[in-house]
């Protein structure tokens, strides 16, 4: 039997698109990448747009609205294998902050006619509904980290995606601490890496985009920042940003909210 | 001895420079960067931080102006020399695919000859300890020893002790004991400024003999020493090593590793800057059309979960036995396994913490209460 290329989905919820576009970015690769597979469906590159079943499905974008959990609940049925990409897809995404307040006061304020809006009370990662088999972190994500996880799974190994801090890539590339150098609050020590340290590297603290690390201690980060003259509602924006409702951000923010 | 002692002054020091360039080596200096004094390349005196020094105390390090026209006013940054001798990223091997399966090729590491400027005494044992990890007869490591054999080492006596300094406590310094080529001490005072220039291997000798020097003199010896004297009665820190091996053997489940792990961020920030600190993940990767596959080694850190990850689970998955393991590892079991402590009371695992977790203090918390 002739050998059949993977069948590749792009799908997306609730998001900015971004992330999506980060496989279009990826220019010197894109051609092989698309050689290995077949591009089933992308809406957002081509209007060739074909039915599943799918080998591998990435989606983009959190569960907002009742359309997504139909929407999310079928893709899951037609991928053999579901990859959910960016802090939408893995945490709920910077829409999340919602997830504190009463959303029907927010389409009461943006929209002239909120009783056509129909949305869920709270954004929740893809997980939060079906099983995923590898979430890919980051707003947005990586395209190299992109293009590994693609690697990985069409040549049947284990994507290298690191979940340490961001200290270590910090490390790796020589940077001076701008924490204890600078004084600069940091969520380096608690956020997974996956941006090649980005934001220390130009001298500015972690936003934490990659959301937590495998292993936090957040209380003890958040301490050393008020040591550093953040009061506890800095901390708790800081905490409250792209993975605002994963768990370690989330509790960590929630402690500070007072 | 001591009558064989040079004196060469700033202009000396750049001839030094000059003849290491000349014989073809890298030289690798201290120099001022992001806020902080790093090794870097250099190609001159000049790229030295000339008037610069530092202030550290755990979770802090700040460069600050001197009064003087010091070029080695400082003590040790986040950089140690182990980034030169064992880098952080390395390729093993790489393999392509053909017809029948595929052909290795070998890494051939790097084949670069270094000169280290600035090296200070607990670095020198730093490099020393390493060595006994990475060609200890049991096991060698091509990499490693390929930029080592190479290093030339111009050591610096340090006539100023850090914040968080304690190599008196670790028997490493201040003072440099030997396994360099050349030695520095630096000396400014009413009659000048002048390094005394100690020859330590024919390789050594060979550098100096081409630089413009005169014999020093006894008492410009004796300040050198007094300045070293300095540095050794101002430690920032001490460490209490009596008996540690069996202190911590004996207290692994000692309350105050929880207490220390309430505060450890386990961001391995510690391990990173730590000179002796060797461990490493290895990961292979293919590209996308699987016909090519390459294996690297890169620094990583027994605070990461995902480094004692093994079938079947991981065996440290709280903070406090990670802090634990890399401790004890550190004060003790290192011991066990190459002979000497694998601290040289550098300071910068203190420094360079982001929570400012003082492994002299840890030490002390837990011997205070300690089982025997």
């Amino acid at each position: 039997m002739a050998y059949k290329k993977p069948r590749l989905a792009v799908f997306k919820m609730s998001s900015c698109d971004g992330c999506q576009l980060s496989l279009l970015d990826a220019e010197d690769e894109l051609l092989d990448v698309l050689g290995g597979v077949e591009l089933a469906y992308f809406p957002e590159a081509s209007s060739k747009m074909l039915k599943g079943p799918y080998d591998i499905g990435l989606v983009e974008g959190s569960i907002t609205t009742p359309r997504n959990v139909e929407e999310i609940r079928q893709i899951r049925k037609d991928c053999k294998i579901l990859i959910t990409i960016g802090s939408c897809a893995t945490a709920g995404g910077i829409q999340a902050l919602r997830n504190w307040k009463d959303v029907k006061e927010f389409t009461k304020i943006v929209y002239a006619s909120p009783e056509y809006i129909s949305t869920l009370d709270r954004s929740l990662p893809v997980s939060a509904y079906v099983h995923v088999d590898f979430e890919l972190r980051g707003c947005p994500i990586n395209k190299y980290q992109l293009i590994e996880v693609l690697n990985a799974f069409l040549n049947s190994r284990k994507p290298n995606v690191a979940t340490h801090s961001v200290c270590i890539d910090c490390k790796l590339k020589e940077n001076v601490c701008v924490m204890v150098a600078h004084g600069t609050a940091c969520l380096g020590p608690v956020t997974q890496t996956g941006c090649n340290a980005l934001c220390p590297s130009y001298d500015r603290g972690c936003f934490g985009c990659y959301g937590p690390m495998d292993s936090t201690n957040t209380a003890s980060l958040a301490k050393e920042f008020k040591i550093l003259g953040k009061t506890s509602f800095d901390v708790m924006t800081m905490f409250r940003n792209f993975n605002a409702y994963a768990e370690p951000f989330r509790k960590e923010s929630e402690a500070n909210e007072k | 001895m001591a009558n064989e002692m040079k004196k060469i002054d700033k202009n000396g020091l750049g001839s030094i420079i000059s003849a290491l360039l000349e014989k073809g080596y890298k030289v690798i200096g201290p120099v001022l960067n992001g806020g902080a004094i790093i090794y870097d390349e250099i190609t001159g005196v000049n790229d030295l931080p000339e008037g610069w020094g530092d202030k550290q105390e755990a979770a802090t390090y700040r460069v600050v102006k001197r009064s003087d026209k010091a070029l080695f006013g400082y003590v040790v940054g986040p950089h140690s020399w182990k980034k030169f001798l064992y880098p952080q990223k390395t390729k093993l091997w790489e393999a392509e695919k053909n017809n029948k399966g595929f052909d290795i090729k070998p890494s051939n590491g790097t084949a670069v000859k270094y000169a280290f400027l600035g090296v200070r005494s607990c670095e020198l044992n730093a490099i020393q300890i390493q060595d006994r990890v990475f060609n200890n007869g049991m096991f060698a490591d091509t990499f490693y020893n390929k930029i080592r054999k190479e290093i030339f080492t111009i050591a610096v006596n340090c006539t100023q002790a850090g914040g968080t300094c304690f190599c008196v406590s670790m028997d490493t310094g201040p003072k440099a004991k030997g396994g360099y080529d050349l030695a520095l001490t630096e000396v400014i005072n009413e009659s000048g400024h002048y390094f005394i220039l100690d020859e330590g291997s024919e390789k050594g000798r060979e550098i100096s003999s081409k630089v413009l020097s005169s014999e020093a003199s006894q008492d410009e010896i004796s300040a050198a020493d007094k300045a070293v004297k300095n540095a050794e009665d101002n430690m920032g820190r001490k460490m209490n090593t009596d008996g540690i091996k069996e202190m911590l053997y004996n207290n692994h489940d000692h309350p105050a590793w929880a207490l220390i792990a309430a505060r450890c961020l386990s961001c391995a920030n510690c391990t990173m800057v730590c000179p002796t600190c060797f461990c490493a993940n290895v990961d292979d990767t293919t590209d996308l059309t699987g016909s090519h596959t390459e294996r690297w080694r890169r620094w990583d850190s027994c605070f990461a979960l995902d480094y004692s990850k093994v079938a079947g689970g991981n065996f440290r998955t709280s903070i406090k036995a990670r802090y634990r393991q890399w401790m004890t590892h550190k004060l003790a079991s290192w011991i066990d396994q190459f002979g000497s402590s694998g601290c040289v009371g550098c300071g910068r695992c203190i420094s360079w913490c982001p929570v400012g977790i003082d492994i002299t203090k840890e030490v002390e918390l837990i011997r205070e209460t300690a089982k025997a």
